[in-house]
């Protein structure tokens, strides 16, 4: 493989990277949102200031991911957000109304909070389901059918859950004491849903695409990936066992987090190598749609240079905010 | 009725763009507005700084938390209205706006949560730091994008190999001929912009009696920065209009409402261009003006529209242009009586006339309707290209069936409009809430313990 050939396989690499990131950085944020209100009301703010000093760098992941997909992909860019002209609309439509009632909410006066509550849940709710259908629609090439629109909607269900254990996730690792134990028992509440659309997406992808079903069930790939399910099963289990009773409301808060990170990274790798070389499944592959190879270059120096940069003080926000969540000041 | 796609994409773009532009031009200038009043605050250690900077920080995080929301809706526009743009240019359009993300988004948003929130958990170095690194990312921001739109307007440094775009100098591209005077102007735009609404804001509560010791500080702040900046823009916008008689004649033309080339044109101050006609009606002008303003002399030839196979519409471009004109003046009109009635009152507002408090009041948000007047005068001037004079707005747009488009347009403008009137609407809220601005971000009130050493003291002061 050439550089001009292997330039692709980076940017996909970095795609995949940057998306992964946002699904579980602004997957808790998004979780917490969908939480909002089944807790009361002075445990909202508690949950609103967990995801406060995160909320806006964690969305930025989503316009890198569409950026490289715009700037390196171009000519996959253009097919993929015609075909999902509506949803893209409902999710941003949903994110301007997450984001802004992040700020609203607190300085719009007292009568207005609910108000502005609503929106928040609401908006992260309508996103997630977006999201949802996006990737379902996304996974079988846009394939137009019953069964795919079927499929398409499983998922615009399952990943809204996934986001919930996420945000649930999350809030056991960033509060304490009823808020916590609530959150422990959303998160156990958000398994099962989990876990059946997990295992109902594995089983149907490679039913709806047999491209995906040749790359897996085919030895000794097939062996060769066991780890993948195996990995993903034994993250659920831990999750189970550290959800229940105490465990994960002590030193062990941080646990819960990690497995369900476990989870999406198995996911994710699962979904990279059903895809892989597609950037539109079964009709454009990376080499097809990639850019020319100096604009590539380019953007790959930057990219070397700054993205260590972002995730050095990433990990230096998280690290200021480090521990349990407190009351937001602006100083 | 039946709507042609590509208008309706054009104007779901444009809403999109209309909505977004307001908050950044808040926040790119308001950024450094901020670091100034940290820095006065730790320097003098007088408190009025410390709580005019907390109000403004919460404006601050409003503007930017809408900014960010309505810019991630462009990101994904680009693609669903746009997508032949990016097939075609994407060679030299997606690095400039992949370098905007990397060395620009990440940057504001994450310091954003330390500035924001991080008082007490890093140093007053620290902080400054991440203050100072937010408002650094929000201008290399503007740059990154302005390279691009700029290069939309005044391409160069570029080959077509197969109808593709390829870089030949990234130097040229990046410093194309209108980046500088378009770059300077949009600065100006921002800091003017800013400097009205914290001026205005301040009048707002002045009339409202409810001023406070950080008030006068932040009034004079604002109009002194307006008075200074005011005259620089005039003639920052002069050089861009000459930049732009050079490059894009046919913009220049369609501006001035010269149809037909012609010598010693008059400026025209009010007039009804006809487009079918290729006239203007009830013209009111002055003889000779407009020649003399864009080639220094009074019989000096301007080239009509007739002289381009392709122009902008002319009426869009005629009024908007005149309007932010007219607002122009008048910053320059209430800024310089201001700052000169203030100073002589030893800036003590409550001193002053209340009609100049009320002038400075009602140009609050006179920078957002001069930004957006002028960036129609740009952006509908390029018209009907895309990339001027090479790629055409029509043959790059989207499939989407125009059902869709409209639905969706619907939808973002409704969201737009309530956005708009909340956004406006807290802010006057916030403006008139005691100053109390220690108060807890998240807190329903029940367990907020509010550090005594702060609390109400600036009331009192």
């Amino acid at each position: 493989m050439s550089w001009a050939e292997f330039l692709p396989v980076i940017f996909m690499g970095l795609m995949g990277l940057a998306m992964f990131l946002y699904v579980v950085l602004d997957g808790f944020d998004l979780g917490v949102g969908m939480l909002l209100h089944r807790a009361e009301d002075s445990q909202k703010d508690m949950m609103i200031a967990s995801i406060g000093p995160f909320w806006d760098a964690n969305e930025t992941w989503l316009v890198l991911g569409v950026g490289i997909l715009l700037i390196a992909f171009p000519k996959a860019h253009g097919v993929v957000m015609t075909a999902l002209y509506l949803p893209i609309a409902v999710m941003l439509i949903g994110l301007i109304l997450r984001g802004v009632a992040f700020d609203f909410r607190v300085k719009a006066q007292d009568t207005h909070k609910p108000l502005w509550n609503f929106v928040f849940f609401a908006g992260s709710t309508v996103t997630s389901i977006a999201q949802g259908w996006m990737l379902g629609r996304f996974i079988t090439g846009f394939a137009d059918g019953f069964a795919y629109s079927l499929f398409a909607l499983a998922i615009a269900l399952a990943l809204p859950c996934a986001y919930v254990l996420m945000g649930a996730a999350w809030l056991v690792l960033k509060t304490e004491g009823d808020l916590q134990q609530r959150a422990a028992h959303w998160g156990r509440a958000a398994l099962v849903p989990v876990v059946v659309g997990m295992s109902l997406i594995s089983i149907a992808t490679p039913w709806v695409s047999e491209t995906v079903a040749g790359r897996w069930f085919s030895l000794p790939q097939f062996i060769g990936l066991l780890p993948i399910p195996f990995a993903t099963f034994a993250c659920f289990v831990a999750l189970r066992w550290t959800l229940s009773g105490q465990r994960a409301l002590g030193t062990l808060c941080w646990l819960p987090f990690i497995l369900t990170v476990g989870v999406f990274l198995m996911g994710g790798l699962g979904l990279a190598y059903s895809l892989y070389p597609y950037v539109v499944m079964d009709r454009i592959t990376i080499w097809q749609a990639a850019s020319a190879t100096e604009a590539l270059n380019l953007i790959l120096a930057g990219c070397i240079i700054t993205v260590p940069a972002i995730l050095a003080y990433t990990l230096f926000a998280h690290r200021v905010f480090w521990g349990k969540a407190t009351e937001l000041r602006y100083g | 009725m039946d709507f042609d796609p590509v208008l309706l994409a054009r104007m779901q773009f444009a809403a999109n763009i209309t909505f977004h532009i307001l908050f950044p031009t808040i926040s790119i200038s308001l950024g450094w507005m901020l670091l100034f009043m940290r820095w006065r605050w730790l320097k003098t250690n007088h408190r009025p700084w410390l709580t005019a900077y907390r109000f403004w920080t919460k404006v601050f995080a409003l503007t930017f938390a809408l900014g960010v929301v309505s810019g991630i809706t462009m990101s994904f526009q680009f693609g669903t209205n746009w997508p032949g743009f990016m097939e075609k240019v994407g060679n030299i359009a997606g690095p400039l706006l992949g370098f905007e993300v990397l060395t620009a988004f990440f940057l504001e948003a994450t310091f954003l949560g330390v500035m924001l929130f991080g008082h007490g958990r890093v140093s007053e170095r620290v902080h400054l730091l991440a203050t100072f690194l937010v408002a650094f990312g929000t201008t290399m921001s503007a740059f990154w994008i302005l390279v691009l739109n700029s290069w939309m307007q005044t391409p160069v440094g570029y080959e077509i190999i197969n109808g593709e775009f390829h870089v030949k100098s990234w130097l040229e591209i990046i410093f194309n001929p209108s980046f500088p005077y378009r770059f300077t102007h949009m600065l100006l735009a921002s800091l003017l912009t800013m400097a009205f609404l914290v001026a205005g804001v301040s009048a707002w509560q002045v009339l409202r009696g409810k001023a406070n010791a950080s008030t006068p500080l932040a009034l004079r702040a604002g109009l002194t920065l307006a008075a200074l900046l005011i005259p620089v823009q005039i003639f920052v916008g002069d050089m861009h209009g000459l930049n732009t008689l050079h490059h894009q004649p046919q913009k220049i033309a369609a501006i001035e409402g010269v149809w037909h080339t012609e010598r010693g044109a008059p400026l025209l101050l009010f007039a009804l261009p006809n487009e079918a006609e290729k006239r203007n009606d009830l013209a009111i002008g002055i003889p000779k003006m407009a020649s003399l303003i864009l080639t220094h002399e009074w019989d000096g030839e301007l080239k009509g529209l007739n002289e381009f196979e392709a122009h902008p519409p002319v009426k869009p471009l005629f009024f908007s242009f005149r309007i932010m004109v007219a607002i122009g003046s008048l910053m320059l009109l209430v800024s310089w009586v201001g700052w000169w009635l203030l100073q002589r009152r030893g800036w003590q507002p409550d001193r002053a006339p209340r009609w100049l408090i009320g002038s400075i009041a009602a140009m609050t948000f006179s920078g957002w309707i001069a930004t957006v007047a002028g960036w129609y005068v740009t952006e509908i001037g390029r018209q009907p290209w895309i990339v001027q004079g090479l790629i055409r707005t029509a043959d790059v747009a989207s499939t989407t069936p125009a059902p869709y488009i409209a639905l969706t347009l619907t939808g973002y403008l409704i969201t737009y409009v309530l956005l708009i009137i909340a956004y406006v609407s807290v802010l006057r809220y916030m403006a008139e809430k005691p100053s109390d601005s220690y108060d807890p971000v998240t807190s329903g009130g029940a367990h907020a313990p509010l550090p005594t050493q702060f609390a109400n003291k600036e009331t009192a002061a």
